[in-house]
């Protein structure tokens, strides 16, 4: 589904990505984590291009999107972002957040498009505040309506960038249930976490990244219980 | 016998008379007739700033995005418009506008429309600089999550990143428009009949300067206020969301 070749990225003289080559397949889940600065979210950035990779070449669903001819816009539709700081349209309500790219985007009609909106407003709990303007809304509340946002344009991909990071400590459950949810449903995601006990229990491999490269890349039970790296084993007193 | 003298030579020989009668003797009653005439230049300058300020902050709104694109001979020329338009008398550009259009184009543009150019292609250059400042304050994570859905970059512009640049800057955009509305009294030196000219020529014919300039003044704030009152309210409205 996802796949990268000698994956490069600097910014400047800075080397923040030196040589990625992984792969993530369908309907995987895949929990990114590492020291801070060590290049998770560049990582992430580069697979939709938000941030154009330096060298190698990036694939999704088998189509080049580092391609010079790929259409990326194609490409994105099919990949959903979500945010450590929600970017929720301000000047737009709940719904209209939510059907904004369906309707303008993929040309849906503006009846299935709410419809839809309310559908997946109710999958992550908040039907009630579709009318409602991203202000009057809670951290966390902002946060499952920016997943509903990114659900809406269907994507067979997900990405997550610290979802839960920006978060008061009471809200960070209320997502990671839904991003569980999520996770069951055969979608692919890779998700950028500080959430240990959240990468253990939901994903299927954890990439631990360090300096550049992929450190270590296993299931969760074998990278918590038995990491193989001195980085990893560093990394993890810190954090648990 | 002295001042039988020089009267003639004077150009507001009434001043004079004011002066004599050694205090301010307004009577507005002389002008009464005239009023209505004078009060007729409201739409006229109401009707030249609104478009003016219409076709300003559009083209604005074009410099602005030529300002901040990517492409090199854009931003140049945006750059450069700018500083010519802000480097030079706004009266100096009107009279080029309107004097030497028969020369350059081969017939005369009317004084209306002569300083409804000036005015937008002025104002332009002076909006383009807020507008642009106001494209860039709004966050990055705005344009991501458009991009990240796919949305074409005219789309993002018009539907999420515009609404909340103007949002932002509306009270610049207010104070632009009342100073064009106060300068569109400049059209005047051209022969556009707007309210500040009646004024004028309600003066030069009754050569009575002060109580018609004191309506002029009047109506030009009562305008002003009146406009920014308005201004507020939508204001107000438009932060419902926040
Ligand atoms: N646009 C940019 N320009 C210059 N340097 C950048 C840019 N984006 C990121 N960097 C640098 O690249 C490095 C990796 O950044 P990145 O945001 O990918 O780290 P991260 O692993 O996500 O960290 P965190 O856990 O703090 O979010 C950092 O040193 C950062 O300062
Ligand atoms: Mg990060």
């Amino acid at each position: 589904m996802i796949r990268t070749e000698f994956l490069c990225k600097s910014f400047g003289s800075l080397n923040v990505l030196k040589d990625i080559s992984t792969e993530i397949k369908k309907g995987q889940v895949v929990a990114i984590i590492g020291p801070s600065g060590c290049g998770k979210s560049t990582f992430l950035r580069c697979l939709n291009l938000l941030e154009v990779p330096t060298r190698g070449r990036v694939y999704i669903d088998d189509v080049e999107v580092t391609h010079p001819k790929t259409d990326i816009k194609k490409v994105r539709q099919n990949v959903g972002m979500v945010f450590q700081h929600f970017n929720l349209f301000p000047h737009m309500t709940v719904l209209k957040n939510v059907t904004y790219a369906p309707i303008k985007v993929k040309k849906i009609r503006t009846p299935e498009a709410e419809a839809l909106g309310m559908e997946l407003l109710k999958q992550v709990g908040l039907e009630e505040k579709a009318g409602v303007y991203p202000s009057r809304l809670s951290g966390g509340q902002k946060q499952r309506v920016a997943i509903a946002r990114a659900l809406a344009m269907q994507p067979q991909v997900m990405l997550f960038d610290e979802p839960t990071s920006a978060l008061d400590p009471e809200m960070v459950k209320e997502v990671l249930e839904v991003m569980k949810g999520l996770a069951t449903t055969g979608i692919t995601m890779a998700i950028v976490t500080h959430e240990m006990g959240f990468a253990r229990e939901v994903a299927d491999r954890i990439m631990f990244l360090d300096g550049g490269y992929v450190a270590e890349d296993s299931p969760p039970a074998e990278f918590f219980s038995n990491p193989k790296s001195e980085r990893a084993c560093q990394f993890l007193e810190k954090v648990l | 016998m002295v001042l039988d003298l020089i009267e003639p030579t004077l150009h507001i020989p009434n001043l004079l008379n004011l002066a004599q009668a050694g205090g301010l003797n307004l009577d507005f009653s002389q002008i009464a007739p005239n009023i209505p005439f004078i009060l007729g230049g409201i739409g006229t300058t109401l009707a030249f700033t609104l478009v003016s300020a219409f076709f300003g902050f559009t083209w604005g709104t074009i410099l602005s995005i030529f300002k901040i694109s990517n492409i090199k001979p854009l931003k140049w020329f945006a750059d450069f418009y700018t500083s010519v338009f802000r480097g030079t008398p706004l009266i100096l550009q009107l009279a080029i506008i309107y004097f030497s259009s028969p020369q350059v184009i081969g017939y005369a543009i009317p004084p209306f429309q002569a300083g409804v150019i000036t005015f937008s292609l002025n104002s332009a250059a002076y909006s383009s600089e807020t507008i642009r400042g106001g494209i860039l304050a709004v966050d990055k994570g705005q344009r991501e999550a458009a991009l990240t859905m796919g949305v074409p970059y005219t789309m993002m512009m018009w539907d999420i990143i515009l609404p909340q640049a103007f949002k932002n800057i509306l009270p610049a955009l207010v104070n632009e428009s009342i100073a064009l509305l106060k300068d569109s009294s400049l059209v005047s030196t051209v022969g556009a009949l707007d309210l500040m000219r009646r004024g004028q020529i309600v003066a030069a014919e009754k050569f009575i300067y002060f109580e018609p300039l004191i309506i002029v003044g009047l109506v030009y704030y009562i305008m002003v206020t009146g406009f920014t009152w308005l201004a507020q309210r939508f204001e107000k409205r438009m932060r419902r969301s926040d």
